[in-house]
């Protein structure tokens, strides 16, 4: 194979892993302050409509980043109220925001569907670019494909390295002491939630400004779901996430190469891959009770009430 | 200001009450929503809740979306009461038509009586092997139960799509992806002439008294809702959690596979890409409307069941995209889970500029 194809081959792959990556950081983070939140594939959809509505209607791809982000802030806010401030389930109120965000989308882009908006630019770099190989897949990308490598390296700090990041693993693994010891857990938690309907909002804005590059009701086609398993995948650690990211990036390059090739086993098949992968992922590392138990925050999941 | 006290004990009029409510804010806002899209908002509530229920046809119409979700529905809410959370219903569905559809396909010319009861089994046994895989993977590997039947629903619905597009597409269907209609010995009977009202109509309330006395009066019932409520007290009595998940995922995937050859064998008639417009999500919403109560489930898939004709109405006489349906069962269901916080806590009225004084 010659220099071209694996060129191809790794953009290929780096292209379909964006999307994971950033809303998986995202739930990262919100899992990390002790709240599951299970509506990530709606705020994607709601965050890919928005940005390509704000897109197309401003002219400008960027200014339709900003919104998808907001757009996920916004929609995410109403699981933190519900969750945080109503204590309700976490685990309907995320489905139900997963469930109100495709009506939402879909009504949000009835007007939307099969035209054109502004497509993310390529930022490339002088020079650097032009290097056989590393220029295309290192130094000539879009925005967002820096953003989700750049975004991950500070959570990772944040999370090692920083008060804060101590102070929001503290409320997710005994929100009592963390409260006990004057820390606000429910503006956290409100945070950490707001931090991951962003993050999901900018990987909808992914999709539908870049990948796809158009706007359809089924855009996410279940990455939301498998941003949520990547977390468990990776243990709650950033930089298995990447890895996390990139092997299921790789799952969805090689399901549409398959398909390219005509191989003998049927297209509908084929596309079912990273779902079976999801399965198999999971299983493999959920085998270690001991493992999980160890990493995962441990209020993840439940409410918290403040008597006094 | 207002800070929310325990209230010590469960809230019996509040348990019934934050549906009510639930859905009367339900209604205020969607009357928002249409008066921000420019329909004239009491019209377009008139439209989406009252007029698809207005004559025979509409009613029967109600029953046949109500099915599949009340039969779903309380196979979840037995599920949920023991705290496995089962989200695949659809994926279930699935199977189940795509189990008890194959043989009805197998055997076209079986006009036996005992067929149709067959197929329907067969249905049952394809929705019940689906979950199967989410209990053994959850209890052999601890794999979490809302991923894998999740990835299941995407899987099944692209089996479904390759069957209907390559070995089981009807070779007269003028290369459009579903099967062959199904025979006369294997549809879903009629009870009312003259309606739409189907064998399914009949079963879903029957399915859910037959669940309420399981959970209400059997052994069964009370470990399911021990385990679901109090896992250390299920653990102490020696009830078993392997065995209460297996029969929880068993039954809530075999009433799903059932409600999905129900559908295909009846109102759909064959094999599509589309089977289900979401049925095991909506059935979520069905079974915590109905909290988590088998007839509480027959009121919510009725109510539920209305959004989609709501929905389509909408579409049809104000030019609105039916959408709106899918926005109704999520703001519905925001609004109860919210409403549901005054069954454990009620509101209290606190004076900012007095200090705070402790109760306890």
């Amino acid at each position: 194979m010659d220099l071209f194809y694996i060129t191809s081959f790794v953009l290929s792959i780096i292209s379909a892993s964006t999307p994971l990556l950033l809303a998986a950081s995202g739930e990262l983070i919100t899992e990390r302050s002790g709240t599951l939140n299970l509506g990530v594939e709606g705020m994607m959809l709601i965050g890919a409509i928005a940005g390509f509505a704000t897109a197309h209607d401003t002219g400008s791809a960027l200014l339709g980043v900003l919104a998808a982000a907001a757009a996920g802030i916004a929609i995410s806010l109403i699981f933190a109220v519900l969750t945080q401030t109503f204590l309700a389930n976490q685990i309907a109120a995320g489905l139900a925001l997963t469930i109100f965000g495709h009506g939402f989308a879909a009504l949000l882009g009835a007007g939307y569907v099969g035209i054109a908006a502004p497509t993310l630019p390529k930022l490339a770099f002088p020079l650097l670019s032009k290097i056989p190989f590393f220029g295309p897949v290192l130094f000539n990308q879009n925005i967002l494909i820096y953003f989700s490598f750049a975004i991950l390296a500070c959570i990772s700090w944040f999370l090692r390295k920083t008060h804060a990041g101590l102070i929001l693993r503290a409320v997710g693994d005994n929100h009592d002491a963390a409260h006990a010891m004057g820390y606000a857990v429910l503006k956290i938690r409100y945070g950490a939630i707001a931090f991951g309907g962003g993050m999901a909002g900018i990987a909808g804005a992914y999709l539908s400004l870049y990948y796809s590059p158009l706007w359809s009701q089924d855009l996410a086609s279940g990455r939301g779901w498998i941003a949520l398993a990547l977390v468990v995948f990776s243990a709650w650690r950033p930089y298995w996430l990447l890895a996390g990211a990139y092997l299921f990036g790789g799952i969805t390059y090689l399901s549409l190469y398959l398909q390219g090739l005509g191989v003998l086993i049927p297209a509908p098949l084929i596309s079912a891959l990273p779902y079976f992968g999801t399965i198999i992922v999971l299983v493999l590392i959920s085998r270690d009770r001991r493992r999980t138990r160890l990493n995962q925050p441990a209020c993840l999941g439940k409410s918290f009430h403040a008597v006094v | 200001m207002f800070r929310l006290e325990p209230r010590g004990e469960r809230s019996t009029f509040w348990t019934y009450g934050s549906p009510v409510l639930a859905v009367l804010l339900t209604i205020l806002t969607m009357g928002a929503i249409f008066a921000v899209m420019g329909a004239p908002p009491v019209t377009a509530i008139e439209t989406f809740l009252i007029s698809p229920i207005t004559s025979v046809a509409g009613l029967s119409a109600l029953a046949v979306r109500a099915a599949p979700l009340i039969i779903i529905g309380v196979g979840l809410a037995f599920c949920y009461r023991a705290n496995v959370w089962n989200i695949g219903g659809d994926g279930q569905f699935t199977l189940g038509a795509i189990a008890g559809g194959g043989l009805a396909l197998l055997f076209p010319n079986e006009a036996f009586w005992w067929f149709y009861p067959v197929v329907l089994v067969t249905g049952i046994l394809g929705g019940m092997a689906w979950a199967a895989i989410v209990a053994a993977l959850k209890l052999r590997f601890n794999a979490n139960e809302i991923l894998t039947s999740l990835m299941l629903v995407y899987i099944a619905q692209l089996v479904l799509v390759w069957l209907v597009t390559g070995p089981w597409r009807d070779p007269h269907g003028f290369g459009f992806p579903q099967s062959a209609m199904f025979s006369a010995g294997a549809t879903t009977p009629m009870i009312f002439s003259g309606t739409t009202i189907h064998l399914g109509c009949l079963l879903a309330p029957l399915l859910a008294i037959v669940l309420w006395q399981v959970m209400a009066r059997s052994v069964l019932g009370f470990q399911l809702r021990v385990v679901g409520q109090a896992p250390r007290a299920a653990r102490y009595a020696g009830f078993s959690n392997a065995r209460l998940t297996w029969i929880a995922l068993l039954v809530s995937g075999g009433l799903s596979g059932l409600a999905g050859i129900i559908e295909v064998t009846g109102p759909v008639g064959q094999l599509t890409t589309s089977i289900t417009p979401g049925y095991g999500f909506t059935a979520v919403i069905v079974a915590f409307l109905g909290r988590l109560h088998p007839v509480g489930v027959i009121f919510a898939g009725l109510l539920l069941a209305l959004s989609y004709l709501g929905g389509d109405a909408a579409q049809i006489n104000l030019n609105l995209p039916n959408a709106i349906t899918g926005i109704f069962q999520g703001v519905l269901l925001f609004y109860l889970l919210g409403a549901d916080i005054l069954i454990l806590y009620r509101l209290k009225r606190v004076n900012p500029a007095a200090p705070v004084t402790e109760n306890s």
